[in-house]
């Protein structure tokens, strides 16, 4: 890929960030513990919520956004706690701060394989969601709504998960912290998607997609201004 | 232990007596509201703790890039008396606020965008303090804390704005304001601003007594450090 050792930065930030990422997604596809386990996880919540609110036809319709966001964000921070608890457990992170990199890459590459962990669950879920309540998810306006939100959660999710798998509480702490931030987003994917889904006007659902763009740039510039703050030792 | 400045014993008794007076005046001087009635008195002092709230909000995300910037604990303790001082406010507020709204819209919670955002806010402001007790180094401490202090600052008025948004779309239940200010009687108005100037005063002493308690909790800190060592 590059032309010399001592190629311009950016594209040795590029590879920095997807070299992380790969690790990432290398152990994964070797272990399959962290997908495994969001996956079993996100089957269950669906089939709860199917007792929990007697999901009959007519519920449905209203519900479906909700009843995915909800599963999405809970399985989310399974998998952002485990991604981030597995470089602290055996040392990597600090591993990984040694490598003569700009930290913010490896936030970015942490980043990007916490999100292909989220994409890789929804593009699984919605398929069997839409199968078990027999309602048709396979919409291209739902699915850009999903990809943003999740882009948003993991944004969040990956710099406050290195945040609190430093804590003494870790796993407890994490959607304590992220919940409350991650509204913004969860408020306007539901709304959204349940826009896309009931057929809406595009003028009511494009606030909506506004306010996620804008969370989206903002929270990536924050996490990227102050990642190096998390990890300094 | 050095005793409390001169300037802040003042502050204390102002703050005393501009209460006191602040309540005389909500109840004396102050109209009594034709629809509401005396209810509509809590208004005042519910604006007024709402005001404060909103400071420590402000002052801590502002307090929370400077510690960033300079390391100095000692703007840590600063935010950490503004996150403390915002949250018991803007509870007085949504307490008080209930009250008010029990009579005037015939429940005591609703989803209202302030009301909801001020609920997330306190949410924020519990994770806060729980993230601050989960760690010990008192300089990571400090990090994490203007980190999540920012993260809050910067997500709480999207919520807000997204809650309006979702409240303009579908049409309103309950009347959404209730403090529309258009028609105030200008004795009314003067009570409220009034009310507002003497809590932030109050805002200022407990601020102070706050920061002097980190302080010494800092102080404490350092000499048990040193008696383990």
């Amino acid at each position: 890929m590059n032309p010399t050792p001592d190629s311009p930065r950016p594209s040795s930030y590029l590879r920095a960030t997807l070299a992380v990422a790969w690790k990432d997604l290398a152990a994964e596809l070797r272990s399959r513990e962290l997908l495994s386990a969001m996956l079993v996880f996100s089957t269950l919540v669906i089939l709860i919520f199917y007792f929990a609110l007697e999901l009959d036809v007519k519920a449905r319709n209203g519900i479906t956004a909700g009843a995915l966001w909800v599963t999405f964000a809970f399985a989310g921070t399974l998998g952002l706690n485990r991604s981030m608890a597995i470089e602290k457990d055996r040392g990597c992170l600090d591993g990984l701060l040694l490598a003569p990199v700009d930290r913010s890459a490896i936030y970015f590459g942490k980043a990007l394989s916490n999100l292909a962990f989220m994409l890789i669950v929804e593009i699984i879920v919605l398929p069997l969601y839409s199968v078990m309540y027999n309602i048709n998810l396979f919409n291209p306006g739902l699915l850009a709504v999903t990809l943003l939100g999740s882009i948003g959660y993991t944004a969040v999710g990956t710099l406050l998960a290195t945040m609190s798998v430093q804590t003494r509480t870790r796993d407890v702490l994490l959607p304590i912290l992220l919940f409350p931030v991650v509204i913004p987003v969860l408020v306007a994917a539901v709304k959204a998607s349940s826009g896309y889904l009931t057929g809406a006007d595009i003028n009511e659902i494009t606030p909506w997609i506004n306010i996620l763009i804008v969370y989206n740039i903002i929270f990536i510039a924050v996490a990227f201004m102050v990642f190096d703050f998390v990890v300094e030792e | 232990m050095p005793s409390q400045p001169r300037a802040l014993q003042l502050l204390n008794i102002l703050s005393a007596l501009l209460l006191a007076a602040a309540a005389i005046m909500v109840f004396t001087y102050a109209p009594t509201e034709k629809v509401m009635g005396e209810v509509q008195k809590v208004f005042y002092f519910h604006v007024a703790t709402a005001w404060v709230g909103m400071l420590g909000f402000i002052v801590a995300a502002v307090v929370a890039i400077i510690y960033l910037r300079t390391k100095d604990l000692k703007w840590d303790a600063i935010g950490l008396a503004a996150v403390e001082i915002s949250l018991v406010f803007f509870f007085v507020a949504i307490f008080l606020g209930s009250i008010w709204a029990r009579p005037a819209w015939g429940t005591w919670w609703t989803w209202e965008p302030r009301l909801t955002t001020a609920a997330i806010l306190e949410m924020v402001y519990l994770a806060y303090l729980l993230l601050r007790q989960g760690l010990e180094d008192p300089e990571r401490r400090a990090r994490f804390g203007a980190v999540y202090t920012i993260l809050g600052g910067l997500s709480v008025p999207l919520t807000f704005i997204s809650i309006r948004i979702f409240r303009t779309i579908h049409p309103v239940i309950i009347g959404t304001g209730g403090s529309e200010k258009m028609n105030m009687e200008p004795a009314m108005l003067t009570t409220m601003f009034f009310s507002i100037f003497v809590f932030s005063i109050i805002f200022v002493t407990l601020f102070w007594h706050r920061i002097r308690l980190g302080q010494y909790a800092e102080k404490i800190e350092h000499l048990k450090l040193k008696l383990s060592q």
